[in-house]
């Protein structure tokens, strides 16, 4: 499946927004975040960006108050998700232009529909930003 | 039911209300919480679709990042749904994917709204319920809709065919039949030259391909023309990956993919892909020396980088590597040791499994050294993963790697003395291990115990309570080989012994039953006779007496030569006398008189026994010592006798006993062992299974006397027993009621020193270069000339070392979808699709047809039934597109041809094979049952 989950949590490990591929009970993702964001904001800018959890990888990154952390399975291509949250927060700065945590809240609707447009079953489907964005502007427009 | 007023539609929050109020905490965020769950559990009964759907927006905001429950609002999001509204819709769509699951149940009643969006002309509408259906498809929804997933594979919108291409992974992993359906058109897509196409159906069989490779090996020469056009980095490692799988399972395709895999690796610049293709190349491809060296030189750039990730998935891949090419960890060597040191734990970790890579039975005394200090040195959460994994290196195979038993047992000695040491229960288990299992060390073994037991700090440590209850194991069962079973006995009778839990209490006392049995046996059976107690009367006991032990030692050292002469227990008999046999029985009488009355049964019980003894051997222990030995023949050689019996029973060997042994016992007669005992899970629930150190008497092997030992070696370290004899020395001075009188004065300190201080600092610093000159010697082959004594024997069982036969697994889901591949990709699409089936009782030849029957897998014959049930229009559609399968799977068998960019040329082979083909299966109609498909020649 690849992409299991994204999450985003700020500074003070409160989820901003949480995408799940697999299906996990309220109690399951209450935890696996708990035990994750504890883990990962623990770490320093000068230790790697990868994080191994029960029998996930987490790949993360972490934009000025934000983390953005991504759970993959065992054999995914490190660098290749951190290229990924990349163009993710690239895609939100295109889009809200100077993307920060407020944004993500009070829009978090967009932001689910970027990551829809983008990740598709836990595969990356689309990397272009211009095709990311577009049904996002069409719908706006209609609105 | 009353519903809602228009007050309340009118003046409902919005979201972004209630995320301001949530920001704004004026009441509390689990008040503010709950009374917007209150208004959204009313608004959501509202009959004005928009008022419902800002409820369930509001609602899958609150689940999703607050964790509240929205099982409630299922069937109101099927309403939503329902809407004709796209912004309604995908606010359903939304909180539907959020929220569904397998065990919903009204998971049926959204297949209509999904296949109507699924044939919907408007592609975002198509694309959201798509998107649902990959997080929510069920069995029933992945086979009701798969005639609807398959018709959007080929459609010509590209933003809806990529996303219906991602899909089809699900409804295959849910739905494995619909294989025989999709999986042609998914090949097809396979061909399309739009990128993002190309993308996700790649995506698709790097993951099937990760659960049954072999499938796909036909697969094999459109991944290769992928691998060698692609132009985008994502698509390129996608295809590695499934290249990574493949390869392996055929020399001939790593041969091919060799090439195209290194020109990547010299001419990528983009890391990702880069190092896709070292893991491609060291995990599939690590016969081909060129491409290793090449991937190695590559990992090399990596562990040189300041990048904290390049230097972690450098060590990464170098483990990887390690497996098969050592040279390339010595290679980085210094890179790795220094990595030790690192900032960050997860590099650490890396390289402390590379170090232990390096491992060999040559170099382990010394790797061990250099990581213990490591260990004394590193936060208490490196220190145990540094200690865990020397143990279980060492410990693999049984001791594979260890020549020299008397230094690992004494390593496991220190390493329980490390500060943060919590490894307690595993040096436990390997201690009693190599005691059952290796004869020759046990003396070693028992000096060790000894060491650990005699320091009173150690018990304030709960992390080595249970090394310490090997170490009591140990001298007790092994008391022969003790030097000095009196201060033995001090030690696990001393006072600090109440800190211990129960049942190790338990273990300490059973220990010194033994002891004391030991004890009185070389004092009344054998004693008199071997050594004069007259000439050892004044022999104080204890730890004072350490001095006059030397000439023993001495002694043994010097008839170390004489084979079978020297034995354990002529020196242990040394100091025994009557004296001292009273002091220790007033000393046993003194520690473990209030136990009598212990809470703990076990503690209670053994205490008891131990008493028990005494009581019967005192009487005469004191007569004999003042009356003639004459007056008291009678009762004295019945109490012998009985201390006979104990020592003989004890000393009976133990020896590891066989996982299966239970197995082997014949059941008794009478015994019932079927009925069901359910009723007493209640009275026995919490009872704990025995646990590990619990032993059962018996003896494997034949004891066999006149053991030599020659190759005891006595280390005196003088310097280490001398502190820790001395730490007892203090305690003894304290409390000196409880130990045998002793002669000497002793110096008094204020306190006990801290339980474990560590005295090895000093050679910390220098510990990196120290590891790479060892490592580098090491790595080079070289032959020991002669180990200083041969390796002891490890005793094995026949079948305890081997795994318990492992549960046979039931057949997955999985094992049915690579079935279904495999059926559509080997030659038997000709029977399974149900189209091809009918096309064939159109022919005359019913004689044929009757004979196809009779062969036909039955299995596969019921697969069939149910795509007749269930899809006719795909079998319709299915059949439309028979023709041109058949033609296409002899082309994809040719190799070669795929790289000929001739268009003509293949045209005519193609033909030709298809001709040949379609001969073929005239022929043999039989054949396409075979089980084992074989896999076609297209490397060829």
């Amino acid at each position: 499946m690849g992409i299991r989950f994204i999450l985003m949590v700020n500074k003070q490990g409160q989820t901003r927004l949480a995408q799940y591929y697999e299906w996990l009970t309220l109690e399951e993702r209450r935890a696996l975040e708990g035990e994750i964001v504890r883990k990962c904001l623990a770490r320093n800018e000068q230790q790697c960006s990868f994080v191994e959890h029960r029998n996930y990888k987490i790949v993360y990154r972490r934009y000025a108050s934000l983390f953005f952390l991504v759970g993959v399975d065992n054999d995914e291509n490190e660098l290749a998700i951190l290229e990924f949250i990349h163009l993710l927060v690239e895609t939100m700065d295109r889009h809200f232009g100077n993307v920060c945590e407020l944004d993500i809240m009070f829009h978090l609707e967009k932001a689910h529909f970027m990551l829809e447009e983008m990740v598709m079953n836990g595969s990356v489907v689309e990397t272009s930003k211009a095709n990311i964005l577009s049904p996002i502007q069409l719908m706006e427009k209609a609105s | 039911m009353s519903g809602p007023s228009l007050m309340d539609s009118l003046f409902q929050r919005s979201l972004e209300d209630i995320i301001k109020g949530l920001r704004q905490q004026l009441i509390g965020e689990q008040a503010f919480i709950s009374k917007a769950l209150d208004e959204i559990r009313k608004e959501i009964k509202s009959t004005d679709l928009s008022t419902k759907s800002t409820a369930l927006l509001k609602l899958s905001y609150l689940s999703n990042l607050h964790f509240h429950d929205m099982s409630f609002a299922a069937f109101p999001a099927l309403e939503v749904l329902s809407s004709p509204r796209f912004s309604h819709k995908k606010i359903a769509y939304h909180a539907i994917s959020f929220s569904f699951h397998d065990s919903t149940p009204v998971l049926l009643l959204i297949t209509n709204h999904l296949r109507k969006d699924l044939n919907s002309t408007n592609e975002f509408e198509v694309s959201l319920s798509l998107q649902c259906l990959s997080r929510i498809a069920n069995v029933d929804l992945a086979r009701d809709l798969t005639p609807e997933v398959f018709t959007l594979l080929s459609s010509n919108k590209l933003y809806v065919r990529k996303r219906a291409v991602a899909v089809v992974l699900r409804v295959f992993e849910k739905y494995p039949d619909s294989v025989r359906v999709c999986f042609k058109r998914l090949v097809e897509n396979l061909e399309n030259s739009d990128p993002q196409i190309l993308s996700s159906v790649v995506g698709v069989f790097s993951e099937l391909a990760c659960k049954d490779p072999r499938s796909y090996l036909p697969l094999a020469p459109e991944f290769y023309k992928i691998l060698v056009d692609s132009k985008s980095n994502w698509i390129s490692i996608k295809v590695l990956k499934i290249f990574s799988k493949l390869a392996p399972l055929e020399p001939r395709l790593a041969k091919r993919v060799v090439e195209p895999v290194c020109d990547l690796l010299r001419n990528t610049g983009a890391k990702s892909l880069l190092f896709e293709c070292i893991r491609t190349v060291v995990t599939s491809l690590s016969e081909y020396e060129s491409a290793v060296r090449l991937a190695v030189g590559k990992v090399r750039e990596f562990l040189m980088d300041d990048d904290p990730n390049l230097k972690y998935l450098g060590l990464q891949a170098l483990r990887i590597v390690a497996e098969k090419h050592l040279w390339a960890v010595s290679e980085n060597k210094e890179v790795v040791i220094k990595s030790l040191s690192d900032a960050d734990p997860n590099i650490k970790i890396e390289s402390l499994r590379l170090v232990m890579a390096m491992v060999s039975e040559h170099n382990v005394s010394e790797i061990s050294r250099v990581l213990v200090n490591y260990a004394l040195k590193s936060d208490p959460v490196f220190c145990n993963e540094i200690l865990g994994s020397i143990l279980s290196t060492c410990s693999r195979n049984l001791y594979e790697i260890i020549v020299d038993f008397d230094w690992y047992v004494s390593l496991l000695g220190e390493m329980s003395r490390i500060p943060h040491c919590q490894m307690g229960e595993e040096i436990e288990n390997q201690l009693i291990d190599i005691g059952l299992r290796v004869k020759d060390v046990r003396p070693e073994l028992v000096r060790v115990a000894r060491y650990l037991l005699i320091d009173p700090a150690l018990l304030g440590n709960s992390f080595l309570h249970s090394v310490l209850s090997a170490a009591a194991w140990a001298s007790g069962e092994y008391v022969e080989f003790s030097r000095n079973p009196l201060e033995l006995m001090e030690a696990l009778l001393q006072p600090r012994t109440s800190l211990l839990p129960p049942s190790i209490r338990g273990i300490y006392i059973q220990s010194a039953f033994k002891v004391l049995v030991f004890c009185l046996h070389t004092c009344f059976v054998r004693g008199g006779s071997i050594v004069p107690s007259a000439s050892l009367n004044n022999l104080p006991a204890g730890v004072s007496a350490s001095a006059s032990y030397e000439s023993f030692d001495e002694f043994s050292v010097e008839n170390g030569a004489d084979v079978t002469v020297v034995h354990g227990q002529t020196r242990a008999s040394a100091p025994i006398t009557k004296e001292s046999i009273v002091n220790l029985l007033n000393l046993v009488e003194l520690a473990l008189g209030p136990l009598l009355g212990s809470h703990d049964v076990e503690v209670q019980e053994r205490a008891r026994n131990l008493l028990g003894i005494v009581d019967l051997t005192k009487p005469e222990v004191l007569n004999s010592s003042v009356q003639e030995k004459d007056d008291s023949e009678g009762k004295g050689v019945e109490t012998s006798q009985i201390i006979k019996l104990m020592h003989d029973a004890f000393s009976k060997e133990l020896g590891p006993v066989s996982l299966s042994a239970q197995g082997k016992v014949s059941l008794p007669d009478g015994l019932v062992l079927k009925e069901n005992l359910g009723d007493l899970e209640m009275i026995c629930g919490d009872i704990e299974p025995p646990s590990s150190n619990s032993f059962s008497f018996g003896s494997p092997y034949e004891e066999k006397d006149g053991l030599s030992f020659s190759n005891l070696q006595i280390k005196e370290d003088s310097e280490q027993s001398n502190e820790s004899t001395s730490l007892l020395a203090e305690h003894r001075k304290r409390h000196g009621l409880y130990y045998l009188p002793s002669g000497k004065s002793e110096l008094i300190s204020n306190d006990y020193p801290p339980a474990n201080d560590p005295t090895l600092q000093c050679d910390i610093n220098d510990n990196d270069d120290n590891l790479v000159k060892i490592t580098a010697e090491s790595l080079v082959p070289k032959r020991k000339p002669n180990h200083g004594k041969p390796r002891p024997v490890v005793v094995k069982l026949n079948e305890v070392d081997e795994k318990p036969v492992a549960m046979k697994q039931p057949e997955s889901r999985d094992g049915s979808l690579s079935g279904a591949v495999r059926d559509v990709l080997f030659g038997r699409e000709d029977i399974p699709p149900t189209s091809s089936q009918s096309n064939l009782s159109n022919k005359p030849s019913s004689k044929r047809k009757g004979k196809e029957k009779q062969h036909t897998d039955p299995h596969l014959e019921s697969k069939e039934n149910v795509i007749d049930d269930g899809n006719s229009s795909s079998r319709r559609k299915d059949r439309s597109h028979g023709k041109e399968r058949r033609h296409r799977s002899p082309r994809k068998k040719n190799f070669e041809e795929r790289k000929d960019t001739d268009q003509k040329e293949k045209e005519k082979s193609r033909r030709h094979h298809g001709r040949h083909k379609s001969r073929q299966r005239a022929e043999e109609p039989l054949k396409v049952t075979a089980q084992t498909p074989v896999i076609p020649d297209f490397l060829l």
